[in-house]
């Protein structure tokens, strides 16, 4: 191996610590790090890669214009033009929600072999471990070939700090924009006010135990007290209590939090392939029989709507 | 318009898995059509009834018993099917090389749908080795699609609800995420027609596919079974709330 490029994603001006923790992994197994950073470089961002083991930090400039900028197929390029002119031979982001839509476009583009959604990586070997059959399988996954790309999990490891010195280098991409890909809207409602369900720390999640739209809210309520992001089964998704976006499972996101907390969940096998790797799981349910209480950490058996106030109440 | 959507034949999601030799699967368990490329399907029966005259081709790169999946596709509306028959398991760079060589022969394609991953293997990157092997633009987890003007206007979901809207020039490439439809339930009618569509069968080395620069394989496979050991948190609601609060801060300690 002989560099390793890994894509940062920036948040209010920091770093994501599910970013610094893929440095971190990264780290393990390659000696210097790459940074690829594109939406502009501050002194915090670099002194926080620096604390992190990063050597080099590129400057991907992009096109100011946000349609130019945020066209994934812009970036995917951009990541690409660095790979190859960094002779970078191997490229690491998270899978994350943007992840997912960068790196198998960088894959493509570069005719690599890529894993998605990895628990663990060998940038030496090219090894890597991801889950599949909706998380009921750990599959160890050999790549080859002369660049290899993957896609990390985001929380899969901790950020530890491991001070270096670092340079930083600015590469303009001078690529044509794509004729037969524009960006004509987005919306940029992130993760202001509420936590991104993959990202966060703890998530508490409701199910058809919560009844109905309106008793919903209280999910919503104690999330925004915990500082946790709202989670829900496919019933209260299908039932229209909550958006898409808030499920939790095969269909639906696959999330590794600190600690998640069920509340009214039965804890189907579909549920499980979502959050089945969470560090710590809490399990709020009046039916002591229900199929999650037997693979929780701490079985709450109760009524949500008794415990989940007095959660509210004592914070 | 020529309508290509790619169906892949999976384990369903709710069998057991059972691992053989820590390398592949037990495969004598129920396979279906990947639940994401059951709205491919739809969104292709969709357009197919918005340009009257389209045809809907269903392509699918498996086995021989892969033919069942085919005929799914068929029973919620595919016109006729491609099955690219091997015995080989195939990684996503060689895949795409299969299914975009039957497109090619089979083509010209006007879109190419598929879903937004695969529920086995969870790629989520043949869509977009197809769209790189035509040198189509590809857009992923689509929720709604229009033809105005020659264009795909596609609006697709990243998590958290937030969304994207592109203007695709055609052909293209278009992953489908589940807001896109609700999959067409087959009638039994549906299913008798069906049986009578054509499915095609070809072969890799007739397909000419070629060699991929790099691989991706399976060196083994562990069953995901975390067996956690529960412990009991009893008592008043406020008692039971008091504990959970005490995890968060001391044991998990997320909460400051
Ligand atoms: C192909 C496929 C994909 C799927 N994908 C997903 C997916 O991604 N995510 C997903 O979640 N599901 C998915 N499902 C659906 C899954 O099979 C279950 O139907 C669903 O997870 C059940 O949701 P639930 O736990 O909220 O409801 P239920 O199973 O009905 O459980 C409700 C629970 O709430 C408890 N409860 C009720 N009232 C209270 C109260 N007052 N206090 C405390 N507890 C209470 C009950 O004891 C019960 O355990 C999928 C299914 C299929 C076939
Ligand atoms: N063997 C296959 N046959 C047909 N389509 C496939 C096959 N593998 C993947 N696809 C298509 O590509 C999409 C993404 O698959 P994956 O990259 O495996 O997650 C699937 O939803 C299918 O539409």
């Amino acid at each position: 191996m002989k560099q390793a490029g890994i894509v940062i994603e920036v948040e209010h001006n920091q770093v994501k610590e599910t970013s610094l923790g893929m440095i971190t992994l990264a780290g393990r197994t390659a000696e210097s790090l790459t940074a690829l950073v594109m939406d502009g470089i501050t002194r915090e961002i670099t002194d926080q890669l620096a604390a992190h083991g990063v050597h080099t930090i590129v400057d991907l400039v992009l096109p100011d214009a946000p349609e130019i900028r945020l066209n994934p197929a812009v970036r995917a390029a951009a990541v690409v033009h660095a790979a190859r002119e960094l002779t970078l031979d191997r490229v690491l982001g998270l899978s994350s929600p943007e992840g997912k839509d960068l790196l198998p476009r960088v894959a493509a583009l570069l005719d690599a072999p890529l894993v998605m959604d990895c628990v663990d990586v060998d940038l030496n070997t090219g090894l890597a471990n991801t889950s599949q059959y909706s998380g009921k399988v750990m599959a160890q996954i050999q790549l080859t070939g002369e660049t290899l790309v993957f896609g990390v999990r985001p929380n899969a490891v901790p950020p530890e700090p491991r001070p270096v010195q670092a340079k930083t280098v600015v590469l303009t991409d001078n690529e044509a924009v794509p004729e037969n890909i524009t960006l004509r809207s987005w919306d940029n409602k992130d993760s202001e006010g509420r936590q991104s369900l993959v990202e966060a720390d703890i998530i508490i999640a409701g199910g058809r135990g919560l009844k109905n739209k309106d008793n919903f809210s209280l999910i919503i309520d104690c999330a925004e007290k915990l500082n946790a992001a709202p989670g829900a089964s496919r019933v209260a998704v299908d039932e229209g209590w909550v958006p898409y976006a808030f499920q939790v499972g095969q269909t639906g996101e696959k999330v590794s939090p600190q600690v998640y907390i069920a509340c009214g969940i039965s804890g189907s096998i579909q549920h499980f392939a979502g959050m089945k790797t969470a560090k710590m799981i809490i399990a709020v349910n009046r039916d002591e029989n229900a199929a999650i209480m037997a693979n929780c950490d701490y079985q709450v058996p109760g009524d949500l709507f008794d415990i989940l106030p007095e959660i509210m109440k004592q914070l | 318009m020529q309508i290509y959507v790619c169906v892949k034949h999976v384990p369903d999601s709710a069998a057991n898995i059972h691992i053989v030799d820590n390398l592949k699967i037990e495969e004598s368990v129920p396979f279906l059509l990947n639940p994401y490329d059951e709205h491919a399907v739809t969104e292709a029966v969709v357009l197919k009834n918005q340009v009257p005259g389209s045809e809907i081709i269903a392509v699918c790169l498996g086995k021989k018993d892969a033919e069942s999946t085919l005929r799914s596709a068929l029973a919620m509306g595919a016109d006729r099917g491609l099955l690219v028959e091997t015995e080989k398991v195939c990684d996503s760079m060689t895949t795409a090389r299969a299914l975009h060589a039957a497109i090619v022969k089979d083509g010209p394609a006007d879109m190419i749908l598929t879903g937004k991953e695969s529920i086995d293997n969870e790629g989520m990157q043949t869509q977009f080795r197809i769209g790189a092997l035509f040198d189509f633009p590809v857009v992923t987890n689509a929720v709604s699609l229009d033809i105005k003007n020659g264009n795909a206007i596609v609006t697709c979901e990243l998590a958290g609800g937030r969304t994207r809207t592109f203007d695709l020039s055609l052909p293209c490439v278009i992953g489908a995420g589940r807001g896109l439809n609700t999959p067409i339930y087959p009638t039994f009618p549906d299913v008798v027609k069906s049986r009578k569509k054509p499915i095609e069968t070809l072969t890799l080395p007739e397909l000419n596919v070629p060699a991929a620069p790099g691989s991706a394989k399976i060196v083994s496979m562990t069953p995901l079974v975390q067996k956690r050991h529960p412990r009991k948190i009893t008592g008043t609601p406020s008692a039971q709330a008091a504990e959970i609060i005490r995890i968060l801060k001391q044991e998990a300690k997320v909460l400051s």
